[in-house]
């Protein structure tokens, strides 16, 4: 079965958020869902860059309360 | 084919330490090979002596990142090789100018490497500099 997981990284700045979802991406198994939540404006951006160059699946990308939710299925 | 980076980090100032740590995490997190090259006032911050030695902050920008919620340079390149398999390599000039060996620094160091051997690595990639 698909997991669905959080991944907090609130309150870290660029790349943090980034290398903290690579790190979970490295032990997630494919058809898994990630959910990324930031407050680094610049990782808004670049995270779904990251996800379509590398070749995953942006699922969302929404701004809650100064939240970032930026969901991920791992595609392979 | 895959993107190769090869970056020289050779300054001992806190900017430069960790623009070469996140362009490097980065690099090799989005899958290009990439190779860091330690030298000059860069690599004693590397030593193990030195794991907690701050380094210098070179204008009005070191104050901001030397704050909570900026990654380290240190763990930085760390996940680049971790989670990126960059490799970092120190420059054996430096080393033995220093009087250490590889196995003296912090993170997972691979050989004494000398300049010829780094350029001809880099051939047919990028180089950048901090």
């Amino acid at each position: 079965m698909p997991e669905e997981k959080i991944v907090d990284a609130r309150d870290t700045f660029c790349p943090g958020p980034l290398m903290e979802l690579i790190s979970f991406m490295k032990r997630a198994e494919i058809g898994d869902q990630l959910e990324l939540l930031s407050t680094d404006e610049g990782s808004a951006n670049d995270v779904p860059e990251w996800i379509s160059k590398v070749g995953h699946e942006l699922v969302s990308n929404e701004k809650i309360d100064d939240v970032w939710h930026i969901k991920v299925r791992k595609a392979k | 084919m895959t993107n190769k980076l090869s970056v020289m980090c050779v300054s001992g100032t806190l900017e430069k330490l960790q623009m070469a740590a996140m362009v490097s995490s980065v690099a090799a997190a989005t899958g290009e090979d990439v190779t860091v090259f330690f030298s000059m006032n860069a690599l004693k911050f590397f030593l193990k002596e030195n794991a907690e030695l701050a380094p210098p902050e070179e204008g009005d920008f070191g104050p901001l990142i030397n704050v909570e919620g900026v990654p380290a340079f240190r763990v930085l390149f760390e996940q680049a090789a971790e989670l990126g398999d960059a490799k970092l390599l120190a420059c054996s000039m430096a080393l033995d100018l220093l009087k250490v060996d590889p196995q003296d620094l912090v993170l997972d160091f691979g050989p004494a490497t000398g300049l010829t051997k780094f350029l001809s690595d880099a051939e047919e990639g990028r180089i950048v500099s901090f």
